[in-house]
């Protein structure tokens, strides 16, 4: 039996191969993810590893409480005298001091800050106190280490910037702008390369100078001398610190430091996986419907075997065996073609400006050879279960009488009632994960996965009813434009409803998930917009060059005296710890009240100038939650480990696009007086004369010697604000394309199973007149007609879910995003064209007699 | 018991089969009642849609009578279960079809051991050898179907349904498909299955040369048996054809 389903597999070799494309692009997005995070894990892995190198214990500042984020300007530094003290203890064989920040911004020749990809990455900025310190991770490629008012920078930056030794290169971390010269080229020691960010090295003074952290430090790497152990020196190091300082093995502070990449990675590695997810899912559509019409092509062949004394268990064995061993082949070929894939996405997230380190491609870990394979070969085995068991109610009477059928199942007529009240129950688990109150985040996301999938097989099994009317509408044109031959293709793509609804529904998944997507993002946009048009008051916003990065309170102050400059507001922002949790805290200044116009439940615009030393404003969800009413105390502690009180003087009602506070927000005052080196995320401007070319002018010369802030008009503001969304928006749609292709595919398969199936229809039509440039319209038509079903039933869904969705979260509104789903439609009509290719050229290649006497 | 003290080996009583319901329905039997013996070759002749096909299929076990009952080997099949039905398939059916029937992806040989392969039979060398060596396909084995002639196809598709020795073996039109020297050659290697191992054959054909090699002939007409000769000549055979108005 075995044997016969392999041999069975091979003399259908393309059929077979068009099948096996649907898995192998599921398992290779399944398998890329995997390589893709293990490479990026790894390349962290060696980042951290080597960026400890000779310690045995870090000592570090310690922040009051764990902040979520390795926000650098929120941690507390400490006084440099303790270095002395640490060289004192007997373990200690060696110690250095260091500081450093993750905005050391280099400053092109065009005065801008050099900055790769969308920006993400760190500006890296150190202190190398001792070159030849074992300590120090770098060696030279050329130059020398840098002394007093020097710099060193990485090999990459340098060569993309066409920088050398000897140059002058400005740098701007703290303060003002400082010219420094480059005394050498750098690069990590083991020829690690860090992705998107930027290194500055200075020795210790400078660093110190400029980071604004004269006096102090922000780590001292230890080495023990040969026989103390790391645990020991430890020990020995602890009782001499001061409070605001703590000290690890360099084991952990390598873990700790790798716990917010290793948090990154994760989301990536499932967020990535959920798109092959998808790509499975509509390959197992796929598959199953390719089994299903081989299988009733083969019902003959089928019959004859149970003739022959075949079981109903060995038919159906056979049938799994070849999903079996299909799934398998399917599956190697998946894991290598996920090497590919990974190196595109490493591409792709490159293109858009999300460099990700890479030290090469991790090779196929045991997790993830064993994850993809597993997954890819129990998708396909799952889709051939229902063509299986069919395959097993063919008669052996089907092997003498022509014409012979499946036998309708038995509950063929409570199949369409079953299908619609099963996609039904996915919406409304769907709508329960969405709207039922009080569920948790790992409930919602599983009662929204299941009823999606659940919609999803409803709504497939159930489309076979929507054939028919939906092809006389879609297939309209068809005739229109194809004449006979689209006539013809109308007619086909009717003629077995059933086939045509399951091609059909590989690709509606696909556009469901786009058109959710399109539809939530113009959402997001709109809801964005209208809420800065409501709120935002001034005429310019200033904002660090990549859009989201803390900027120098002194450009904001700078940009205050610029000519006609009536009022600027800044905004700080960072963690706080409050009402036992950590919270985004945001602190304004009363210059605020003339740039932002908020809706207030309580107080009012003149919160802003009154907040003071202990005045606090919330937001209305948050006073809600916490039962906070004007006058009530709020304990809030600082990284730095002070808790003060502070007084409600406001509550606001924040529109769904969002506001610029966090659920808590304090005066700036009170924000500069806890923070170590406190700086804005943004500034709103109000000139006299709004936005005018001479106020641009003056404002974009007062930010002259603040290379990394910019000034622009609200217009710009919003549209810079949500480039970095746009564009993780194109990842997206590029992840989903992987299953709009998988279904394109399907669409192949199913085509040239019926070109097949219709061998003689196809030579009758060719011998009573009709031209091969016919026969190819027809087969196009055919498949037009079946995307654009597919994409109707798909967008439709897709605007459905949204739709949900957009009811249930504040931060949306509904906008229809009519662009994209044109471009959709458009898009369909090309799967289709493209699908019809090859099984169109395979038709028109009949020759009429020999099709004629096939068989 | 008949005549020639043979055991009927398939015994059919009052069979009937109405297709559809209702205005349309159509009765293609309409009470059967018949014994094959053990060890003869038995021809079904009639008009085209008069039954024959259909009282095969019946007698096979493939289809249902309306009413009726139909005992092969001793064993009363019209209520079996599939899996019953499966065993009965493997153990006492053979079936040579009109249009061969062969697996396209297995070799001759395959082809022709398959009913043992799925009986999970390990199968007798020998035997297996004898048979291929009767219907003359020694040299032909690693062939593919598509690379085999008409007349050979119709040879692996007997050799298929002997290999497993059914107690009995129906043949539909089996010279249907094939020129009239194939056909010849065909209707010689059942014939010969008969006499040299008495396997009870029961064969549908309109060819009068092709019944005359029975051992006896059962005339179908409009869904009931007509007539019935025994050892007739083909001469014998059209004259009894043109008398029944066939
Ligand atoms: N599946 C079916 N559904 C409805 N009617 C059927 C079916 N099979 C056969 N019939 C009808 O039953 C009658 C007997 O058919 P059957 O195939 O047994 O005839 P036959 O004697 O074998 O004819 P032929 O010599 O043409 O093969 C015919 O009238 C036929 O139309
Ligand atoms: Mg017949």
């Amino acid at each position: 039996m075995t044997r016969f389903a392999l041999r069975g597999l091979l003399s259908r070799k393309l059929r077979t191969a068009l099948t096996a494309i649907a898995i192998v692009l599921g398992v290779g997005m399944i398998s890329g993810t995997f390589v893709l995070t293990d490479s990026i894990s790894h390349a962290f892995d060696r980042i951290f590893t080597d960026a400890r190198k000779g310690s045995d214990a870090v000592i570090s500042g310690k922040s009051a409480f764990d902040t979520s984020s390795s926000d650098a300007s929120l941690t507390p530094t400490f006084d440099e005298s303790l270095l002395s003290k640490v060289r004192q203890q007997p373990g200690v064989a060696q110690a250095e001091g260091s500081v450093s920040t993750d905005s050391a911004h280099l400053i092109d020749k065009n005065g801008k800050v050099i900055q790769f990809g969308l920006g993400g990455a760190p500006n890296l900025g150190f202190s190398i106190a001792n070159g030849k310190s074992p300590f120090n991770p770098l060696s030279l490629v050329d130059g020398t280490w840098p002394g007093p008012n020097q710099v060193v920078i990485d090999k990459e930056t340098a060569s993309k910037k066409h920088l050398e030794t000897g140059q002058d290169i400005r740098v701007q971390v703290e303060g003002p702008v400082r010219t420094l010269r480059i005394s050498g080229i750098v690069q990590f020691s083991s020829g690690l390369t860090i992705g998107g960010a930027t290194i500055a090295g200075f020795d210790l003074p400078t660093a110190q100078r400029l980071f604004a952290k004269q006096g102090r430090l922000d780590e001292i790497a230890v080495a023990a001398k040969p026989t103390v152990s790391d645990a020991e020196l430890v020990k020995q190091i602890r009782p001499i610190l001061p409070a605001d300082a703590q000290v690890r093995t360099a084991a952990q502070q390598v873990a700790k430091d790798a716990s917010d990449t290793n948090s990154f990675i994760k989301f990536l590695r499932s967020f990535l996986l959920a798109f092959g997810g998808i790509a499975l899912f509509v390959g197992a559509f796929v598959i199953a419907n390719s089994l299903s019409i081989t299988i009733a092509q083969r019902t003959r062949e089928l019959a004859t075997l149970r003739m022959l004394g075949a079981s109903r268990r060995q038919v159906l064995r056979s049938i799994i065996i070849e999903a079996l061993a299909l799934g398998i082949m399917a599956s190697v070929v998946g894991l290598f073609f996920g090497l590919l894939l990974a190196k595109g996405l490493f591409g792709l997230f490159d293109l858009i400006g999300f460099i990700l380190p890479n030290t090469g491609l991790v090779f196929l870990s045991w997790t993830a050879v064993i994850v993809a394979l597993l997954v890819g070969i129990l998708v396909t085995l799952l889709a051939s279960l229902r063509p299986a068991i069919r395959a097993t109610r063919v008669p052996p009477i089907a092997a003498v009488r022509e014409g012979a059928t499946l036998p309708p199942a038995r509950f063929a007529r409570l199949r369409s009632v079953g299908a619609a009240l099963m996609a039904v129950g996915g919406v409304a688990a769907l709508a329960y994960g969405i709207f039922k109150h009080g569920l948790g985040t790992k409930q919602v996301l599983f009662w929204m996965g299941f009823g999606t999938l659940l919609m999803f097989i409803g709504v497939a099994l159930f489309s076979s009813r929507l054939v028919r009317p939906l092809a006389r509408v879609l297939g309209w044109p068809a005739t229109k434009i194809g004449g006979a031959a689209g006539l013809l293709a109308r007619d086909n793509s009717r003629r077995n409803p059933q086939r045509t609804a399951s091609t059909a529904s590989a690709l509606m998944i696909g556009l469901t998930l786009v058109t959710l997507v399109a539809t939530l993002a113009s959402g997001v946009i709109a809801s964005f917009s209208q809420a800065v048009n409501d709120l935002f008051t001034g005429d310019y916003a200033i904002t660090a060059q990549n859009n989201f990065s803390p900027i120098p309170i002194d450009a904001a102050d700078a940009a205050a005296k610029a000519p006609g400059v009536t009022v600027v507001g800044n905004v700080r922002t960072g963690e706080i710890h409050v009402f036992g949790k950590n919270a985004f805290a945001t602190a304004v200044d009363p210059g605020m009240a003339q740039v932002i116009n908020m809706k207030w439940q309580a107080g009012s615009q003149a919160v802003f100038s009154e907040l003071g030393a202990d005045g606090a404003f919330v937001d209305k969800d948050y006073a809600k939650k916490h039962n906070l009413r004007l006058g009530s105390r709020v304990a809030v502690t600082f990284p730095n480990g002070s808790t003060r009180q502070f007084v409600i003087k406001g509550v606001f009602d924040p529109p769904s696009g969002g506001t610029p506070f966090g659920p808590v927000t304090i005066s700036a005052a009170a924000w500069d007086a806890q923070v170590p080196s406190p700086e804005n995320l943004y500034s709103f401007v109000k000139t006299s004369g709004g936005t005018t070319a001479a106020n641009q002018a003056a404002l974009e010369k007062a930010l002259k010697p603040f290379p990394n802030a910019k000034a622009q008009t609200r217009k710009k503001f919003i549209s810079s604000q949500i480039g970095p969304f746009k564009q993780i928006l194109n990842v997206l749609y590029v992840l989903l394309a992987l299953s709009v292709i998988v279904s394109l595919f399907g669409i192949v398969n199913t085509l040239v199973l019926t070109v097949f199936e219709r061998t003689r229809e196809i030579g009758m039509l060719r011998a009573i007149g009709m031209t091969r440039r016919q026969v190819r319209r027809m087969i196009r038509h055919e498949s037009i007609i079946t995307s654009l079903i597919g994409a109707s039933i798909g967008i439709a869904l897709g605007l459905l879910l949204a739709t949900l969705l957009i009811v249930r979260v504040d931060f949306l509104v509904f906008s229809f995003p009519t662009t994209q789903v044109l471009v959709f439609f458009v898009a369909a009509i090309l799967v289709g064209i493209l699908a019809a290719i090859f099984p169109a050229r395979r038709a028109a290649r009949l020759n009429p007699l020999e099709a004629i006497a096939y068989e | 018991m008949n005549q020639d003290g043979k055991a009927p080996v398939v015994v059919a009583r009052d069979v009937t089969r109405r297709y559809g319901q209702g205005q349309t329905c159509v009765d293609a039997l309409r009470g059967v009642s018949v014994d094959i013996e053990s060890g003869r070759l038995t021809a079904v002749m009639g008009p085209s849609g008069s039954g024959k096909s259909t009282l095969m299929h019946i007698l096979a076990g493939l289809d249902k009578p309306t009413a009726g009952s139909v005992e092969v080997a001793g064993q009363e099949i019209t209520r079996l279960n599939d899996g019953d039905l499966t065993k009965l398939r493997r153990e006492h059916i053979g079936f040579v079809f009109q249009f061969f029937n062969l697996l396209p992806m297995l070799t001759a040989e395959e082809n022709i051991t398959l009913p043992l392969t799925l009986a999970g039979e390990k199968g007798d060398d020998a035997w297996v050898k004898e048979v291929v060596g009767d219907v003359g396909l020694s040299d032909r084995l690693t062939h593919r179907p598509a690379e085999l002639s008409g007349g050979q196809q119709q040879r692996v598709a007997i050799a298929r349904a002997l290999v497993s020795k059914p107690t009995v073996l129906f043949a539909d039109e089996p010279t249907g498909n094939l020129d009239s020297t194939t056909g010849g050659e065909i209707l010689q290697l059942i014939r010969e299955s008969v006499d040299n191992r008495g396997q009870t054959t029961v064969m549908v054909t309109h060819d009068p040369r092709a019944a005359s090699t029975a051992d006896r002939i059962l005339f179908l007409d409009d869904g009931l048996i007509v007539r019935e000769m025994h050892g007739a000549s083909s001469h014998e055979v059209i004259t009894t054809m043109e008398e029944i108005g066939v």
